[in-house]
């Protein structure tokens, strides 16, 4: 048993509002820069719809992952050593800044400087590549909440194996629906981007698991745009390396929350320390499609078992991280709960970002009562749904049944189930039982019988019902953010001798990042 | 014209020797992140394919061409004594010459015209591309002009290639060479000159070692396990990650 410990991360989708704060807060420290204005290493996707790149999940354009034929080891789908080293001279299936979209920006000085005239000045745009005049024909968030349903919700990948009269429902005007899926980096424990590399420039690291670009080693061969099934690596056109989520390290190291976790309005986000066998990875990513969820979850260990604290500590792992990881969120929804799931754990390189995925507006059943007396009460110019329908709260299925939610559960399926539907209903189903458990609680109008029922039926317990409910709903910022600490005053004993850098200016990159010759 | 010989091939090979290596090695020690292909695939990705993959393929084709040529002179005249395995010789390495010259004119053609590619484009890109375009048409006209090239490269440029790295220039032969032969040389010297100067830099970092590490890669800042051993001593080490 190899034990390494990872920052993993889970996302609440069902709190996310969609507002981009994260992406604005990470926009702003990391890729406000020449060459960098098209990334988003952090992006807020509407869904169903295209996403950013348009259509990243259709493999069969992009080629990412890792694929598996048969009895075959698990190879990249369009990268790697002899196909990667093949199409180095022009790699066919690279993303393009067209399937991202043209950077821009206007030209405010016109709206100032502009002549008197019978018009109104405008800002027009301009490309922040060419810096000419451009129109705009995308961004990167073209399709945001259904914009344009027709040309990009209706093409989203994960629609596959809907039949037809299924995808009709989820677009009919009063019964549209829709989720924000916000993405970074996964920081996966088999990462495509990392194999693809022929440079080797870029790493894992072994303390806390991110994945990192080494930009001196970076050679813009550009293998890993195409092996991130993500695409979350980024190529910088300007200085002509690659760049990705750097899960604000420095911000880690230090003891702060990644900026968009920080600063998430939601808060959505959690971050904290999952430990993991590196030992049986290889094992874990190969195996059959529907088993891939059950194995990625099967490496990530009980941090409160003896044999996983012995093999931690041999390997160096330190008491603080024991402890981080053992009073970790991630590992709590993740593992205990088993409330959150992989984003696309398919494309086999086992991510630790895991998302709760959402219920979607959960439609309540009414049932048919006499509410003449309670209609006396009110004021007649006070309009009321219906006489004589009220919530009914007798029923198990008071908050709607899994089977009814707005989305087909298909859908969701494809998203975070790698197609099959099993684990996405029991999470549905364990939240849906969490909110009849707490209505029982605070609102009181349901069985005690119906409240049992429904937490015995998917193995909850009122206590653990309860703990959900605070982590989801009550968090404080510590509690959702428990990052160990990183140990740099030893580590950069082991790095250099401090004596070496006495009277310079300091460690660490000290090259200006120009372009090459 | 004694003057002459003596700059341009005594001379010149050593100074682009010199510069070569101590450009690169310099570049590579102190400007480490400037060394990239600064593909610009990601801005035009089209037209690159039909300029960069024939350009590649061909140039390599005809280099190594050059390389075995200059390394193992006597087995190349030896496969030339049969006339068949000379012509196949010679008209692949003409073929590989003009795709190699039909691949870079597209790709000067695509750099000059498209907008977002001007924008990535400075003047060191456009005077190696001239001088490529213009070393590659003497080639062909070399090949095609005096044949056969393979055969006299052989007993010609080898030995005074390998005089010029033994310290011992032999410039007779090379000096009572046709012009033509005598600029393509040249030319070759001053390409090998400016390589540090330019994006060719790309072809020595070429990865052939993926071929042989293992696809993962992970990165310890420390070794845990000998921070926590207190019978080790710390070894002082530079971090293999900066």
């Amino acid at each position: 048993m190899d034990v390494r410990s990872q920052i993993a991360m889970v996302f609440h989708l069902d709190k996310c509002i969609g507002c981009h704060t994260c992406s604005i807060a990470c926009k702003n420290i990391w890729t406000d820069r020449k060459g960098a204005e098209y990334m988003w290493w952090n992006n807020v996707e509407t869904k169903p719809g295209t996403g950013y790149p348009t259509k990243w999940e259709d493999q069969d354009i992009y080629k990412g992952g890792w694929k598996k034929n048969g009895e075959e080891k698990i190879s990249l789908r369009g990268s790697g050593k002899y196909k990667g080293l093949l199409n180095i001279f022009h790699n066919p299936y690279l993303p393009v800044l067209d399937d991202y979209y043209e950077p821009w920006t206007y030209k405010y000085l016109d709206l100032i400087e502009s002549p008197a005239g019978d018009d109104q000045p405008t800002a027009r745009p301009v490309s922040l590549v060419t810096g000419k005049p451009i129109d705009i024909k995308s961004g990167p968030n073209w399709d945001d909440d259904l914009s344009g349903t027709p040309e990009y919700a209706r093409q989203d990948p994960n629609l596959k194996n809907l039949s037809k009269a299924e995808r009709e429902a989820m677009f009919q005007l009063e019964k549209m629906a829709m989720f924000y899926l916000p993405r970074i980096c996964n920081h996966c424990l088999n990462p495509a981007c990392v194999a693809s590399c022929p440079s080797g420039a870029i790493y894992k690291r072994g303390e806390d698991g991110v994945v990192l670009i080494n930009q001196k080693v970076c050679r813009a061969w550009r293998m890993c745009v195409t092996a991130c099934p993500y695409k979350k690596s980024y190529y910088n056109w300007n200085t002509g390396k690659s760049e990705k989520c750097i899960l604000c390290y420095p911000r880690l190291e230090a003891g702060h929350a990644p900026a968009c976790m920080h600063s998430c309005v939601g808060r959505i986000r959690y971050l904290g320390v999952l430990l993991y066998d590196a030992d049986k990875i290889e094992e874990a990513a190969s195996v059959p499609e529907e088993e891939l969820i059950d194995s990625q979850l099967d490496l990530i260990l009980d941090p409160f078992d003896e044999e996983v604290i012995r093999n931690a500590k041999e390997n160096g792992i330190a008491d603080s991280t024991l402890k981080a990881a053992q009073t970790s969120p991630v590992y709590k929804f993740v593992k205990e709960w088993g409330l959150a799931l992989p984003l696309h754990a398919e494309y086999r390189t086992l991510p630790m970002l895991f998302y709760v995925p959402p219920m979607l507006p959960i439609m309540a059943s009414l049932s048919q009562t006499d509410d003449t007396e309670q209609a006396k009460k009110l004021d007649p110019i006070a309009k009321f749904w219906d006489k004589h329908h009220r919530y009914d709260t007798t029923s198990k299925s008071i908050m709607q049944t899994v089977e009814q939610a707005r989305f087909p559960v298909k859908y969701m399926a494809n998203l975070f189930g790698t197609g099959t539907e099993g684990k996405i209903i029991q999470v549905l189903k364990k939240q849906l039982a969490v909110r009849i458990h707490r209505r029982s609680v605070t609102v009181g109008d349901i069985d005690k019988e119906i409240t049992k029922d429904t937490l015995t039926e998917v193995k909850l317990t009122p206590e653990i019902a309860d703990d959900i409910y605070y982590l989801t709903s009550l968090a404080k910022f510590d509690d959702r953010f428990n990052i160990p600490p990183a140990h740099r005053e030893q580590a950069l004993e082991m790095l250099e001798y401090t004596g070496d850098a006495k009277g310079s200016s300091g460690f660490g990159f000290k090259e200006v990042p120009q372009r090459g010759l | 014209m004694n003057a002459f010989n003596n700059i341009f091939f005594i001379a010149l090979p050593y100074a682009a020797l010199l510069m070569f290596l101590v450009g690169t090695i310099y570049r590579y020690k102190a400007t480490k992140f400037k060394f990239s292909t600064l593909s610009s695939q990601f801005l035009e990705t089209k037209k690159l394919y039909w300029g960069s993959v024939p350009f590649h393929w061909g140039i390599l084709f005809v280099f190594f061409g050059h390389l075995i040529a200059f390394l193992f002179p006597s087995y190349i005249l030896l496969w030339n004594q049969v006339p068949v395995r000379l012509a196949i010789l010679e008209v692949s390495a003409f073929i590989g010459g003009v795709v190699a010259l039909i691949g870079l004119a597209g790709l000067f053609y695509r750099r000059i015209t498209n907008d977002r590619l001007r924008k990535v484009t400075n003047y060191m890109d456009l005077i190696l591309e001239v001088l490529l375009l213009v070393q590659i048409f003497l080639g062909l006209w070399v090949a095609y002009g005096f044949r056969w090239g393979s055969s006299w490269f052989a007993t010609v440029l080898s030995p005074y290639l390998t005089s010029i790295f033994t310290f011992n220039p032999q410039i007779d032969a090379v000096a009572m060479l046709p012009f033509v032969i005598q600029l393509h040389i040249i030319l070759a010297f001053v390409i090998f000159m400016i390589i540090p100067f330019t994006r060719l830099v790309h072809v020595l970092v070429f990865p052939l070692s993926y071929l042989w590490r293992p696809y993962q890669k992970v990165i310890w800042y420390w070794d845990r396990k000998k921070v926590r051993n207190p019978n080790t001593s710390w070894d002082i080490h530079r971090p293999r990650n900066n």
